[in-house]
């Protein structure tokens, strides 16, 4: 039995319900009315139950292809470390599996997208992933408070982290002149960053979370990256002997593009401009259609080569993963067209755009947001503009809207 | 334990394959190699019976991780059926006593809503692969077979409940009783009738030597009376006082129980079959952790269980985030959001997007 590739049925392209009269749309940032979100509701609904029907033996052989990829990779990486001259290509080698394993695999399994193959190795709930991060904690941070809040300012810790402002609606603060350098900071130690998230060190400087309430949070952290660290810097470098030290090098450095390249994918996920955020009032009550709305409206996509796709655990398509989450991620190219279709019926925005200008638009958005609204704002700044003469200064151009 | 499975199974082994587990390598090479998980290759599957509910013996060469079984004794088997999802069901140990990595049979009667069952008898073919759990369960022969006393062993089977008895005649006869140490067997099965007669050469050869088992066996068919104390008694008068093992579909199980009266020597091995029923939103929940029951009112579990006062673990409550899983131990639940049902046994099911069709258990 194969799994057909699925088809849109020709019902998908049914017109789009206009407003009944005296109906409203939810906010200006929600553009539908109630009614409209039923009918956009129930269309991401069909597509979710077509592909749930049509799951079998493509998905479990295209996961299982990856895996064995993966741990190839691996141990072609370790390997490789024997032979000082091909260092680079074992650094590569070991960054690929580290990639791999965290993102096509880690992140899409973790989400449960292959618990109905009952393999535990493929598990929502046995698997772990090869990061510094528990599973457990992650998935908690990540598939509850990311997932179903995605996007709320003040629910949705994803948004800057904790450390970072990436929303006019987060209040200004002399702090956040350093967004750049956290940012960046937070690229380099990203997999440190996402095991200390669930620590809500922001909540405890703020005085609304107890040190206490961290202890079994912090054990679970220390386990983990105890394991990790005896791995990568400790046993592996000294099973190669006198190249100890190119090893330990390596391993840090796989590490370390791995976490350049997952900061990189993540960022572009829901911060390039034209993404939407919402506030707590317009979100509470939500329907399922507003909530599939939310998460088409608060995600980007990027666009690229299969190859990147896979690379980028397809959080290449961070809008089809947020409608859909638990669905196998090797399935969302095929869902994007049908989704774009339905926003253009719809007139709502479909946000994407190559990994280049993704990042453009993020990296502006982390240096605008590091200064506040109104630029006087900043400390000697109105002094300087005195000196200089300047009584008023000209207003910071809002970030333009993606196309 | 050999040398290389002790170095596979070593903390520092562990160590380097973590966070995955030294398998989850192994078994890329190849599936017959593991440090911990249990596999199996079929090497031969058997016909013991046709007819619309065939009965089969799969012979199973496990990894050197089985650490063999005790006469009586069942294993989980998990295949892959078509469609690539992972289906587990226990089935009994037909064979002797097994040691460490050594073969065992299965012997499984395909039942018409039984996947795995079906699967094994009628499609599994020499060199196919099973997931195994360890051996499991206590329905076990608890004297050592080595040191025979003179205590009189007593098996009522029915149907495919024949298998338990069978390992642990097995054991016994191989083991070297033989029936001159002063200890009798009774084994005394019901069958629907000859056709469907499993193990029924080897029986009759046990039967026909010199070994003091005493095989009884009743067709139905051929107009053999059904289990009553009065016929059991004819057999074996003492029987309330005789080490008694029983295994069989639930109507005579009853029956058995019944006639030993709380017999302490009674051990009854059951099975779980799953439920299908109607598709109604009646019946009862139970939630069987905290003895809590409540009418099936048609909300999800995770709404029944607040309602009846527990305080399960969740987080989206829209079926994303798996914070809510839990065991569904029996009954059918409906998935509300695609609609599709699951009556299986043992299932773990986000409570919050399932709802219970007729009646449930799940351990909260």
């Amino acid at each position: 039995m194969t799994a057909a590739t699925t088809e849109a049925p020709a019902e998908a392209l049914r017109p789009t319900p206009s407003p009944e009269p005296g109906e409203e749309p939810i906010s200006p940032n929600l553009p539908l009315t109630p009614s409209q979100l039923e009918a956009f509701g129930e269309e991401m609904d069909a597509i979710r139950q077509r592909i749930i029907a049509s799951l079998g033996e493509e998905d479990a052989a295209y996961i299982r292809k990856v895996v064995k990829a993966q741990r190839a990779f691996e141990v072609a990486g370790r390997a490789l470390f024997y032979l000082p001259p091909a260092w680079p290509l074992a650094v590569a080698s070991l960054s690929i599996s580290k990639i791999i394993d965290n993102m096509e695999i880690g992140h899409n399994v973790m989400h449960g997208q292959y618990d109905w193959m009952g393999d535990p190795g493929l598990n929502s709930r046995m698997f772990e992933w090869d990061n510094v991060c528990p599973s457990e904690q992650w998935k908690y941070s990540h598939n509850y408070i990311h997932h179903t809040f995605t996007n709320i300012v003040g629910k949705d810790r994803d948004i800057g982290y904790g450390i970072l402002r990436m929303d006019p609606d987060q209040k200004w603060h002399p702090y956040y002149l350093g967004n750049p350098v956290y940012a960046f900071l937070l690229m380099i130690f990203f997999e440190w960053g996402v095991a200390m998230h669930d620590l809500e060190v922001e909540n405890i400087v703020a005085g609304k979370r107890k040190i206490s309430e961290n202890a079994a949070l912090h054990r679970g952290i220390m386990r983990k990256v105890k394991r990790q660290a005896l791995k990568d810097y400790l046993l592996f470098p000294a099973l190669t002997g006198p190249l100890a030290p190119l090893t330990l090098a390596g391993n840090a450095t796989a590490n370390l593009v791995r976490n350049i390249w997952a900061f990189n994918i993540i960022f572009c996920g829901h911060f390039p401009a034209g993404v939407a955020s919402f506030s707590m009032e317009e979100s509470e009550d939500e329907s399922r259609g507003q909530w599939y709305l939310r998460q088409l409206l608060g995600s980007a996509n990027i666009t690229g080569s299969p190859l990147f796709h896979v690379m980028s655990g397809n959080l290449s398509h961070q809008i089809e993963h947020h409608l859909f989450p638990d669905l196998p991620a090797r399935r969302y190219p095929e869902i994007a067209d049908e989704v774009r279709e339905i926003c253009e019926r719809y007139g709502l925005q479909y946000n994407t755009g190559p990994l280049h200008r993704q990042l453009l638009s993020v990296a502006k958005k982390i240096c605008r947001y590091a200064l506040p609204d109104d630029v006087a704002e900043v400390p000697g700044v109105s002094l300087v503009q005195r000196l200089l003469g300047r009584r008023k200064p000209a207003p910071v151009a809002v970030v333009p809207d993606a196309a | 334990m050999s040398l290389t499975s002790a170095l596979l199974r070593s903390r520092a082994v562990a160590a380097l394959a973590s966070p995955h587990g030294v398998d989850r390598y192994l078994e890329l090479v190849n599936p017959m190699w593991a440090a911990r998980e249990v596999r199996a290759r079929v090497v031969d599957v058997r016909r013991e019976t046709d007819g619309e509910h065939p009965v089969a013996t799969i012979t199973l060469q496990p990894t050197s991780t089985w650490r063999g079984h005790r006469a009586g004794q069942y294993v989980q088997v998990g295949i892959e059926v078509p469609g690539a999802r992972r289906t587990t069901r226990c089935f009994t140990i037909s064979s002797a006593a097994s040691a460490p990595g050594e073969r065992f049979t299965l012997t499984v009667r395909a039942h018409a809503e039984g996947l795995v069952s079906r699967f094994l008898v009628e499609q599994a073919q020499p060199g196919f692969l099973v997931h195994l759990s360890q051996a499991q369960g206590d329905f076990c022969l608890d004297e050592s077979p080595a040191t025979p006393t003179n205590n009189h062993l007593l098996f009522i089977t029915g149907g495919s409940g024949v298998t338990p008895a069978m390992s642990m005649v097995r054991t016994l006869l191989r083991d070297g009783y033989d029936g001159h140490a002063g200890r009798k067997v009774t084994f005394l099965h019901y069958a629907r009738g000859p056709e469907d007669q499993i193990f029924a050469d080897e029986l009759a050869e046990i039967a026909a030597a010199d070994n003091g088992v005493r095989v009884v066996l009743r067709h139905e068919s051929a107009g053999d009376p059904l289990f009553s104390a009065i016929d059991l008694a004819r057999e074996v008068p003492n029987f309330r006082e005789v080490d008694t093992w029983v295994c069989g579909p639930a109507g005579l199980m009853e029956r058995v129980e019944t006639a030993y009266d709380g017999s302490p020597r009674l051990r009854l091995e059951r099975f779980k079959p799953p439920v299908v029923t109607a598709g109604t939103a009646e019946g009862d929940v139970v939630f069987s952790r905290s003895g809590e029951q409540a009418p099936n009112s048609g909300a999800s579990l995770l709404e029944q269980a607040e309602a009846a006062g527990l305080r399960p673990e969740f987080g989206c409550r829209m079926g994303i985030c798996f914070s809510c899983t839990a065991r569904k131990s029996e009954g059918t639940v409906r998935n509300v959001l695609t609609g599709e049902e699951s009556s299986l046994p043992d299932e773990e099911v986000r409570i919050c997007v399932s709802a219970p069709v007729g009646d449930c258990v799940v351990d909260l």
